[in-house]
């Protein structure tokens, strides 16, 4: 890198790390206590949120400038090279959990409710819901929350399909462009790139309120509701993460941080929106189509 | 140095001996052997591995042992320099591979027998409450529930000064005897020699069934049915227990089989259904206040005392006084709204379909009448009757027996 | 940059090389502690810490103890009974086990592969301060109106939802341990990967840096799993989800399935790095290098890929089909292949040394025999039909206590002693480190050998009271248990004398001593590796 040292760099202390977890412990305590709606609960809530961003913008300017200044040698950089990608992992396995719910609730307690299956489906069946045909999209023989609508894949869900995909292909012309020393390319095609994410959260936003207000599909919609709002939700909620990723990247590209060669922080941003992108597919095929 | 060591050694090898000593009947500290053919094979398994695992452990140790005898470098022995060899490596591979195999072959044969429901001639169904029984006959629709006995109840209350040994008199290790905690109310009574398929489920969280003597435990898991079976060769009474984690009376959910011949056991049946049947002559007949207060008291003390403890003062925090309590005090219909339906989101659960019309009824007198509350109400088993019909007529309420099988679990505060 | 070869220099010597580096001692003050960025503080830091929960798990366990010293109910209810063994659960295996391994970590991987402090400071700073907070939620909940968890450490649903409001506390709280295991992993994962000095190949890596690698592994892939389940059960309980709920199409058993996918591997988490830890003190005190390193490197990496796949034995009674129940059998019995491997590693790497059994080879010899029974009794649970009988009994949880205890517990105390005179550069007193040994294991014995017993003779757990037959043996078990809880007041005692002074330590410390962390100084200096080591193909390093 642009580095005059060759020594790993380690920081003196760390003030941020404290902000942070003073401002987590802010946040989620106040959270849980907004949950039970105690006093202060909700306010609590928003200052800790507030610490949280202010935390985040202290920390990572503070290594955005430390790699600026090239205290970093190429050893550190692999170092957060590693560290993004098992980090980028350990947010598969949380969503594995989700998607994990969703097969074994589609191939079998779905199916043992509804009678089929040895060991007691059977008289599951006979015995606490005769007459329950199970089929999915299901909410249950107590049919929570009253009758709803699926959600198809057509429309919206395609669409959103599409731009994600686009994203796809728009943050790889992007990193063609950065790697190629072009800036100018660089951020017009970061800029398509945040602004087809944020159509997407958009999108999402909109597809939710139709499904409350005219389909009656819920996250109280049965185990359907449920792992249709969790799993889309949390997705959601990364590629909102993610573009504003971008977009912070986007603006210190307009400063001129990155070079043809360092500008991980571009890459880190890239390999989670493509992670955020390959989940997508995923939640298109288990949650929408099949 | 190495003296020291040795004392220490041989000083914890007479203290870890010491407990020995308290060995009064081995049997006791095993598996028992069961009473049905699945049982025994289960103990004849369980004898296997264990004796394969002392064999392994007794070759293990003795040459880490050996080990530490001769290569120490008191008796100075020097290191030797090997690190490596791939034919030992493979060796303590394969052989422990054979051994496992050896193993998993009857286990597996065991297990195929177990999972075979087909053929039972008798179904009953064991439905988990929070902390209590029901048993459904299917066959012949006997019905009742099963929890445990009161004196039992009121021993294990916190600070009952019970001296437990002369009040349950048995002999320790000599399992039959101590019936401390193992014994209910109404017994399970089936008939020996007979396939008997239990279907578990329950009404609440988890519950498990367990009955040792028939090497049968299955969860009760809400909404879905379980089944397991049993065949049982000797008439006896077979003691069980909850065993999953279910709140906080857990412990206290014995289950007690009692095995008969056929005969006995169709009298039985027919004894129940009479009484089944009469049941609903005593939510018809008028009761006078002294004999529901009397009855009251029963009820309290095998359902509601292990919360509301003994004297009605409650568990200051957790569980409200009777005593004085403005619910058992005031209005009427909130205190019987209160023990039929529960209080959502507590452990006050729902007594509607745990309890008879005359239970309810009577509780419900004793609890206004005791404790100091004296406020002189009774309340009829057919008020309550007339009640719940109407309950289930004009807004919905849950039937008894759709309640058992579909609990309302997702609602928005919680369970209960 | 100096080019100085730090490694046999003292602290004092490298202030005065590098005075133009202000970073290079600790900062005064309370706020060091705070702010550090150097893997040897934050890894005391996490020690203490966990040094703390010991006794506050260990209070609660003798709680459980002394309310089953006889039956009836004396001296607790029975719902605070079950808080007690659900979060003296907790403590134990989030608050103690988990951060004492990452304490290890930090001080001593990147000592042992020659790295100057580990990849990503300032974010391992944050993975400890996290803790603190975490468990200053989960245990306000103790003095919360509806109480502490008491639905048992697994959080089975529904009866985890019964909780009263303390429960989306208890949940942030798991996420909290959650967010600073994964990122205490990654930074591992990403030491041992980046940092390792010139020559450090992997086959050199010390046993102890392999199973941590693995242990990261672990951790990374299935505390994510752990964080989605227990968000389910926040959403069921506050954002009236289904997914445990039959009537919705759920299942409380699918909690259990994700539950167990990582509570399994988690136990594996909890004995990886023992294995490592044993594996550098055996080699040492018999003078003799670990007999089979490369077979321990496999056996520890299929360990941890069969654990993925043997969840479900925690799951024999809860009627899943007879093709799951023979598969988890079956897979399940496998594990116990590398397992013994390793066992037999480290017995053939004693056979034929030359032992002294200073107190750390003691600890690690009573890891080893009373591991192997934990492990033997776990693979008598493995075989299912008779799993049916002692599923949910004492017979389990003498099982689990013999691997965590005399398990992993005991590896952690043999890791002290080992390495307490490089932290200090002071020796430990022996006679009392000796005697601290023979004291903790005729107790610990005498406290879990018992529960076998009540455990096949019908005892279930979680129970406040039990029936009379059982008495004499619970007795038997309380006794032990005050035994070994108050003589660990002893090991507290001698870390204190020892941080305090004593004996000067050398830089080799133990004469069998092999690899980097003997070559420095003793106490190590602040920085370590600055520039890295010269590794030769014939450098000893493991
Ligand atoms: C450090 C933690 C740890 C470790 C290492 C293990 C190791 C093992 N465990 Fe254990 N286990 C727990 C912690 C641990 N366990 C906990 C906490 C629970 C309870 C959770 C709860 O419900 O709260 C539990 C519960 C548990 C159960 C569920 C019991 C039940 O609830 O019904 C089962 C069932 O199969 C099991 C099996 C095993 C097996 C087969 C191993 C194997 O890995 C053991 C392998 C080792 C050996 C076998 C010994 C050495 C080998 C040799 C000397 C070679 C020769 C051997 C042969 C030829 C066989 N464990
Ligand atoms: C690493 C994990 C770990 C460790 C180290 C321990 C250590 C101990 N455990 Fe634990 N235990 C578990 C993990 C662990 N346990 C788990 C996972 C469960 C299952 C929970 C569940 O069912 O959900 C369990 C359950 C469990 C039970 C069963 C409860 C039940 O089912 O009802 C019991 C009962 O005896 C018990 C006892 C003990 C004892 C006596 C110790 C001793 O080793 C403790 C040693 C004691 C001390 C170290 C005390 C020191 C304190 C003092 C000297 C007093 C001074 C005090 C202060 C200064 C504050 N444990
Ligand atoms: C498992 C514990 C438990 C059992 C058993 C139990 N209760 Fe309760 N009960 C409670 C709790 C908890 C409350 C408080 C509910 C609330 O928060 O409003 C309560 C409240 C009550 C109240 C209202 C008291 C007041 O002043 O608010 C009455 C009356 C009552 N229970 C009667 C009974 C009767 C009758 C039985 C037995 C047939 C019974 N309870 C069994 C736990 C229990
Ligand atoms: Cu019912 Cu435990
Ligand atoms: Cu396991």
């Amino acid at each position: 890198m642009s580095s005059a040292t060759t020594a790993y760099y380690v920081p003196h202390s760390a003030r941020w790390p404290i902000v942070g977890s003073i401002g987590l412990f802010i946040w989620f305590y106040g959270f849980a206590s907004w949950l039970n709606d105690a006093p202060f609960g909700r306010e609590m809530f928003f200052l800790g949120a507030a610490v949280m961003v202010f935390m985040m913008f202290g920390w990572f300017g503070q290594v955005a400038k430390e790699s600026e200044s090239g205290a970093y040698n190429t050893q550190v950089d692999s170092s957060f090279r590693l560290a993004m990608m098992w980090f980028i992992f350990s947010e598969v396995m949380f969503f594995a959990a989700f998607f994990g719910a969703l097969f074994y609730a589609r191939t079998f307690s779905g199916p043992w409710i509804g009678g089929v299956g040895g060991g007691g489906a059977d008289m599951t069946n006979a015995l606490l819901y005769e007459g329950f045909d199970y089929v999915w999209p299901t909410n249950g023989p107590g049919g929570v929350g009253g009758n709803f609508e699926q959600m198809g894949w057509f429309g919206l869900p395609l669409i959103n399909t599409l731009l994600l995909l686009t994203s796809g292909v728009t943050c790889t012309f992007a990193h063609h462009a950065i790697r190629a020393g072009h800036r100018k390319p660089f951020i017009l095609w970061l800029l398509a790139t945040v602004t087809l994410g944020f159509i997407f959260v958009f999108l999402q936003a909109e597809e939710y309120m139709h499904a409350y207000s005219a389909m009656n599909l819920t996250m109280n919609s049965g185990i359907y509701g449920s792992t249709f709002y969790l799993l889309t939700g949390f997705h959601g909620f990364h590629v909102t993460m993610g573009a504003i990723i971008l977009l912070v990247v986007m603006i210190r590209a307009i400063r001129n941080h990155f070079s043809a060669e360092n500008h991980f922080a571009f890459e880190a941003a890239a390999w989670y929106w493509h992670f955020v992108d390959v989940v997508w597919l995923g939640l298109f095929i288990f949650v929408y189509l099949v | 140095m190495t003296s020291n060591v040795s004392r220490w050694a041989l000083l914890s090898l007479v203290l870890l001996m010491m407990p020995l000593g308290a060995w009064a009947d081995w049997g006791a500290l095993n598996m028992p052997k069961g009473v049905t053919e699945i049982s025994n094979e289960v103990h004849t398994l369980h004898m296997r591995i264990f004796y394969v695992c002392v064999a392994i452990g007794v070759a293990v140790f003795g040459v880490m042992i050996v080990s530490m005898f001769l290569h120490r470098k008191s008796r100075g022995h020097k290191p030797a320099d090997f690190h490596e060899s791939t034919t030992v490596e493979i060796v303590w591979t394969v052989v422990p591979l054979v051994i496992l195999i050896a193993m998993a072959i009857p286990a597996a044969r065991v297990l195929i027998k177990m999972e075979d429901f087909t053929d039972s001639e008798l179904s009953i169904k064991v439905t988990g409450y929070q902390w209590r029984w029901r048993y459904d006959y299917l066959d012949s629709g006997v019905s009742f529930y099963s929890q445990l006995k009161s004196e039992h109840n009121l021993a294990r209350q916190q600070g009952a000064d019970v001296d437990l040994a002369t009040a349950f008199p048995g002999e320790s290790f000599n399992g039959e005897e101590d019936v401390y905690l193992r014994e209910v109310d109404n017994e399970l009574v089936v008939p020996v020699g007979k396939k008997i398929r239990f279907l578990h489920t329950s009404a609440d969280v988890i519950h498990s069934w367990w009955v040792q003597d028939l090497a049968i435990k299955k969860d009760a898991i809400p909404g879905f049915i379980n089944e397991n079976w049993a065949r049982i060769e000797e008439p006896g009474v077979y003691r069980g227990k909850c065993a999953e984690l279910c709140g906080r009376d857990h412990g206290f959910m014995p289950v007690v089989v009692r095995a008969v011949p056929q005969d006995e056991y169709d009298a039985w049946i027919a004894d129940q259904q009479l009484a089944m049947a009469s049941k609903g002559d005593e939510s018809e007949r008028q009761w006078n206040h002294e004999e529901l207060v009397s009855a009251g008291e029963q009820v309290y003390q095998a359902n509601c005392m292990s919360c509301h403890q003994a004297e009605g003062q409650g568990i200051p925090g957790m569980f409200p006084a009777i005593a004085g309590s403005d619910v058992a005090t005031g209005s009427i219909d909130k205190h019987l709204s209160t023990v039929m339906n529960g209080v959502e989101g507590t452990m006050m659960s729902r007594f509607s379909e745990v309890l008879t019309d005359a239970d309810i009824a009577a509780v419900i007198t004793y609890q206004r009448n005791a404790f100091g509350n004296g406020t002189g109400d009774t309340l009829q088993p057919s008020q309550v009757q007339s009640l719940r019909t109407g309950m289930t007529a004009d807004n919905g309420l849950t039937l008894p027996s759709k309640v058992a099988s579909m609990p309302e679990l997702n609602s928005n505060t919680g369970v209960n | 940059m100096s080019t100085s070869d730090v490694t046999h220099h003292t602290p004092g010597e490298q202030h005065d090389h590098h005075d133009d580096h202000a970073h290079h001692g600790p900062a005064p003050g309370l706020m060091r502690w705070v702010t550090t960025t150097n893997h040897k503080d934050i890894g005391t830091l996490y020690l203490w810490f966990s040094l703390l929960m010991f006794f506050i798990g260990g209070a609660m366990a003798l709680v459980i103890r002394a309310e089953l010293f006889q039956p009836g109910i004396q001296i607790v209810d029975p719902m605070f009974f079950n808080s007690m063994t659900t979060l003296h659960a907790i403590v134990m295996i989030f608050g103690v086990v988990m951060p004492a391994f990452v304490g290890l970590a930090n001080w001593m991987i990147p000592m042992m592969i020659g790295a100057p402090d580990m990849a990503l400071p300032r974010l391992n700073n944050w993975s400890f301060w996290i803790m603190p907070f975490a468990f200053v939620i989960m245990l306000s909940t103790l003095f919360m109106d509806s109480g502490g968890p008491a639905g048992g450490w697994t959080l089975y649903p529904p009866l985890v939802l019964q909780m009263g409001d303390s429960f989306a506390f208890v949940i942030f709280a798991i996420h909290f341990m959650g967010i600073s295991s994964v990122m205490g992993s990654i930074n591992i994962v990403a030491t041992i990967f980046n940092m390792r000095a010139p020559g450090m190949t992997f086959m050199k890596m010390p046993m102890f840096v392999w199973t941590w690698l693995i242990t990261a592994y672990l951790l990374i892939a299935t505390i994510p799993v752990f964080a989605g389940a227990v968000t389910m059960l926040l959403t069921d309980r506050y954002f009236g989800t289904s997914f445990f709920s039959a009537a919705g199409g759920g299942d409380p058993v699918m909690f259990q399935h994700i539950f167990w996918f990582f509570g399994h591997p988690e136990v594996y988490i909890l004995i990886l790095p023992a294995f490592g830890i044993v594996s550098s003190i055996i080699p040492t005190f018999a003078r003799k290098p670990l007999f089979g390193y490369d077979s321990m490197v496999y056996a520890t990496a299929s360990i941890a890929f069969l654990s993925f796949i043997v969840w479900a034995h925690h799951m024999f009674t809860t009627g899943m089909p007879l093709a799951g129940e023979l598969f988890f059998m079956f897979s399940t019995m496998m594990i116990s292949v590398p397992t013994g491997v390793k066992v037999f590693n480290w017995v053939a790497t004693m056979w034929r040394g030359s032992m002294t059994f200073e107190t750390p080879m003691l600890f690690a010899i009573g890891f080893v025999i009373m591991f192997t029974i934990g492990g033997l009794s776990g693979l008598m649970l493995a075989i299912t039909p008779a799993d049916i009988q002692y599923h949910d009994t004492y017979f389990v949880v003498a099982h689990f206590h013999y691997v965590l205890v005399p398990g992993a517990i005991y590896s952690l105390m043999a890791a002290t002693y080992y390495w307490l005179p490089k932290w200090t550069g002071n020796m430990y007193d022996e006679k009392l480190g000796k005697m601290h040994f023979w004291i903790s294991t005729i107790f610990v014995n005498v406290l879990f050998f018992p529960m076998h017993f009540v455990g096949l003779a019908g005892m279930p757990r979680r129970i406040p009271d039990y029936s009379l037959q059982f008495a004499d043996w619970n007795m038997i078990a309380t006794i032990g248990a005050f035994g070994f809880g108050f003589s660990q007041l002893m090991f507290v005692y001698i870390i204190v004398k020892c941080v305090k002074g004593g004996e000067k330590a050398t830089d080799e410390v133990w004469e069998g001593a092999r690899g980097l962390e003997w070559t420095v100084a003793s106490p190590a200096p602040y920085h370590t590796f600055e520039t890295a080591p010269e590794i030769n193909p014939g450098t000893v390093t493991r």
